[in-house]
């Protein structure tokens, strides 16, 4: 009977534990930039939303593509219409982990080198990523950043020959989000 | 102890297993209790217009449009003629989109030297997500004024006869990525009309649609029923008109077919002269360039 009861204690304590140690935002930014002879293409959205567990690592994040705003309209319809198709893929996901996890401790501020890898879904397709990044904790918060070059091909993203000089081939992606401790 | 020793293990390995899926479902912390965001539909059509009427697209706020209508002579002129090619109808028109929900535009056609001015309003837009609304709805304007001079000096001219009205209301649904339809009822006012038969409001109810065949290439087409006994005085026929749409980067290339040489609502809708089926049929072209005169304000860091 006690062993019962301490088994429970036990199982409410791992479930508060586990709950307590994730971090969440809805509000994180992502910006991405390409460069090509003839036109310069930049995007951003803060409306990212991304959660982090501390016990595992387990780092995910999810963006609509149509919350990208783009200084030039057309290139706003086109990146939708006719490049990401986000009619029929809405948003994109990144499930990964942070693979030193246990390097970042999270009751001292500070400035931490992290390293995250995972599979990264845009236009239908996975690819996986493996970059660095950093984490720098402040007041209980978490800053993520990290910045990487994406292949367009490598998500079949296709650029028509007539306008190929025009569109850069790759992406250059900077993440930048800011979580918070969830309330659960 | 043994017993109490398995089943803790079990219930350890349960927990595992619904922790292992709780991660997989890491999103669903943010997403839960969510709204859904609103998603409007977009790029319903590619241009301004159908084919060679009004589409519910008016161009993105701050963004001018440069169009520029073509049409040549019929093609059923014979050689003499080069089947049409020595003719011409050509507009110049520019739209600007003042917001996300107004354009207006001018326009210069050669046909009688007409000078034209539009309204476009978007009353509502198609979405889904965390709200719904099945269609978009427009309500365009137009006012046109003819500028050439009087063919008959022996009569009283007024500069009222010179002006004619358009109205439609436009509604539009995207239905997925490749096919969108519209529907538009349209009003035409003549200030004058060449008989006393002819009608001076003439309605029509018409529509157009298109089906992409690839990211940038689509097949358009527009009719308009124009509703016997109101334009009497010449022989009047429906508009229909059949044509691609080619959207490179900048530009959108709308070739096409029609039996309307006219190019704005007055024209087409109330005094299209050609027949289909007689060969009455006019090659023609709209060239679209969008300029962007105001950027858009990205957020601020």
């Amino acid at each position: 009977m006690r062993t019962n009861s301490l088994i429970l204690v036990f199982v409410a304590l791992m479930t508060f534990s586990a709950g307590a140690q994730k971090y969440i935002t809805k509000t994180g930014q992502i910006k991405f930039y390409s460069e090509a002879p003839l036109e310069k293409i930049e995007a951003q959205t803060r409306q990212v939303k991304s959660v982090l567990d501390v016990a595992t690592g387990r780092f995910v994040f999810q963006v609509l593509l149509k919350s990208f705003e783009f200084e030039k309209a057309l290139m706003q319809e086109h990146f939708n219409e006719n490049y990401v198709e986000s009619d029929k893929y809405p948003s994109s996901t990144f499930r990964g982990k942070v693979t030193n996890i246990k390097d970042v401790n999270f009751d001292k501020d500070g400035l931490y080198d992290v390293f995250v890898e995972g599979k990264l879904t845009l236009h239908g397709d996975s690819c996986n990523v493996k970059e660095k990044g950093t984490f720098e904790i402040k007041q209980k918060q978490v800053t993520g950043k990290a910045k990487f070059i994406i292949k367009l091909a490598d998500y079949k993203i296709t650029i028509p020959g007539a306008v190929g000089n025009n569109i850069s081939k790759t992406v250059e992606i900077t993440v930048d989000v800011t979580l918070d401790k969830a309330n659960l | 102890m043994k017993r109490k020793l398995l089943l803790l293990l079990a219930f350890t390995g349960m927990m595992s297993v619904s922790s292992v899926k709780a991660q997989d479902d890491l999103l669903s912390m943010v997403n839960q209790d969510e709204k859904p965001a609103i998603d409007y539909a977009t790029a319903t059509f590619k241009s301004t217009h159908i084919v060679i009427g009004q589409s519910i697209e008016t161009a993105p706020k701050g963004n001018l449009n440069f169009l520029i209508t073509h049409h040549f002579g019929a093609l059923n002129s014979g050689y003499e003629n080069l089947f049409g090619l020595k003719q011409a109808n050509i507009r110049l028109g520019l739209e600007y989109g003042v917001t996300r929900w107004l354009g207006v535009a001018v326009g210069l056609n050669t046909d009688k030297n007409t000078w034209d001015g539009s309204l476009k309003v978007k009353l509502l837009r198609q979405c889904k997500g965390g709200k719904h609304m099945p269609v978009t709805i427009d309500i365009f304007g137009n006012t046109a004024i003819y500028t050439t001079k009087w063919t008959d000096t022996q009569r009283p001219n007024y500069f009222s006869s010179r002006i004619s009205y358009a109205v439609q209301v436009m509604i539009a649904r995207k239905f997925g990525n490749s096919l969108s339809l519209q529907i538009t009822p349209s009003m035409v006012h003549k200030n004058l009309v060449l008989t006393a038969g002819d009608k001076n409001d003439i309605f029509t109810l018409g529509g157009g649609g298109r089906v992409k065949l690839s990211q940038r290439v689509s097949i358009n087409a527009e009719y308009h029923h124009l509703f016997s006994g109101q334009v009497v005085s010449v022989k009047a026929y429906d508009s229909f008109s059949l044509g691609v749409d080619i959207e490179t980067g900048g530009h959108v290339f709308q070739i096409f077919l029609t039996n309307s040489y006219g190019e704005y609502e007055e024209t087409y809708l109330t005094d299209t002269r050609g027949k289909w089926s007689n060969g009455d049929i006019f090659l023609g072209f709209n060239i679209n360039r969008m300029f962007t005169i105001v950027n858009h304000k990205m957020p601020k860091e």
